[in-house]
């Protein structure tokens, strides 16, 4: 018996593995990038000790300065585009919310460009959108952002490749294993199912990455609404010694 | 039992994000305040063909000089959170691929089963390319403790010394790790 498959730290129990088939794999060929960054060997598998049970879990105002749930104010002027609210919940895979927890995002503007420097694709920059938030769950989990609708854009990744209308997540949750970097899609956006990245999971998967349209949460004669809720991995509660 | 939900899947943090995630000292998780013995890590996140990764998110996360994470789950009264010690940090890659941080040697923190574990500090890679975080840890050389590690004691012998980082000429306090993302050399990457 290992000595890891000891006692469990008091109080703190592990997270179920990732679910079967919810991730996608590093090495995804028709998304190039990921030839020569993805990792050959496969990873050590552990059992959790403290160190990943645990993670960066407040104090977020004092890290990274105050939170931004607006991208459309603090210009001089509106900025161009779709305007539109997009909000939903933060939860556990037993549906539990996952409070007061950082969520950012970042974004393209409506002509599908970013405020990089790396970025060449020839489409104006708008001086009244930068495309960046980052806001709080409440606590039923919950988050909202005023945006505009990010315009789709051309990369380099095969002839004539275009990326699906996006929006940029990072998530936290309570601990390291529950961090997730992810984007969320719009519905009825016909390059998603020519889109190498999106496709890095089988269809059924990568539709959970779509965004629905909300009527209740679209703002009448000012915004539309768009859900989309995260799932994160949830408490396993067996205790480890009763595992095999 | 109930059915669970459907995860989210994990997409690529891709090469723009330099305009949302990193905030303006990020990489310092130190204030004068802070306890302890002040480090330097500092490294090159490095592709399959040995080229720079210009475009990589490296995040910290540790505990304090106490061996305490400041996590309303550590609730050992034996070890006190330090005020001035949020135990986290995230830093871009530059144009030559390489990141720093500022910040504490952390102290030793428990394993299950009543045992120690030796200093270390977890590190996530993100980057354009990577569909999903990469996770490894860093350990500090001549560490007596690294030899009775219990998650050191599970990586192959030869690949172990992926997981230490060096002192630089530039002085004891300044240490390299180095992230190598795929080949000969690829860093130890862990899953839970």
């Amino acid at each position: 018996m290992s000595p890891l498959h000891g006692r469990e730290m008091p109080g703190v129990t592990r997270y179920r593995p990732e679910q079967p088939g919810s991730q996608p794999p590093y090495l995804h060929e028709s998304y190039r990038s990921t030839v020569k960054r993805a990792p050959l060997a496969a990873p050590v598998i552990i059992t959790p000790t403290l160190s990943e049970l645990t993670g960066p879990s407040g104090g977020w105002e004092r890290l990274m300065g105050p939170a931004c749930a607006d991208l459309t104010a603090g210009h001089r002027g509106e900025p161009i585009g779709e305007r539109i609210v997009v909000s939903g919940r933060v939860l556990d895979e037993d549906a539990r919310p996952v409070r007061n927890s950082m969520i950012e995002i970042w974004q393209a503007n409506a002509a599908g460009r970013y405020v990089h420097e790396r970025d060449v694709h020839p489409a104006p920059l708008d001086p009244n959108f930068v495309g960046m938030g980052r806001v709080e769950t409440d606590d039923d989990g919950r988050y909202r952002f005023v945006t505009i609708k990010p315009g789709a854009y051309p990369w380099r990744n095969h002839e004539n490749a275009w990326r699906p209308a996006h929006i940029h997540y990072s998530l936290f949750g309570p601990a390291i294993g529950t961090r997730l970097v992810t984007q969320m899609y719009f519905p009825g956006d016909p390059l998603i199912e020519i889109d190498p990245i999106a496709n890095a999971l089988p269809p059924a998967v990568r539709d959970r990455m779509v965004s629905r349209f909300d009527l209740d949460t679209t703002l009448p004669d000012i915004a539309l609404g768009y859900h989309f809720d995260f799932v994160l991995r949830g408490r396993d509660a067996t205790p480890l010694e009763e595992r095999a | 039992m109930s059915r669970l939900l459907e995860t989210t899947p994990s997409q690529t943090v891709g090469p723009f994000f330099a305009i949302g995630l990193p905030w303006t000292g990020g990489n310092t998780l130190v204030s004068p305040e802070t306890l302890g013995e002040r480090i330097e890590i500092r490294g090159q996140v490095l592709d399959g063909d040995g080229l720079p990764v210009i475009d990589a998110l490296v995040e910290i996360w540790q505990a304090n000089a106490a061996g305490k994470y400041a996590h309303p789950e550590d609730r050992r009264e034996d070890a006190l959170v330090d005020p001035a010690f949020l135990g986290f940090g995230r830093c871009a890659t530059d144009a030559d691929g390489q990141y720093r941080f500022y910040t504490i040697r952390p102290g030793a923190v428990p394993a299950p089963g009543g045992r120690m574990q030796a200093p270390h500090i977890m590190l996530i890679v993100f980057a354009r390319g990577l569909l999903q975080k990469l996770i490894t840890r860093v350990y500090f050389e001549s560490t007596p403790e690294n030899a009775g590690d219990p998650i050191l004691g599970l990586v192959d012998a030869t690949r172990r010394e992926r997981l230490i980082a060096r002192t630089e000429p530039a002085g004891a306090a300044v240490y390299r790790f180095n992230i190598v993302l795929q080949g000969e050399d690829e860093s130890v990457f862990f899953a839970f």
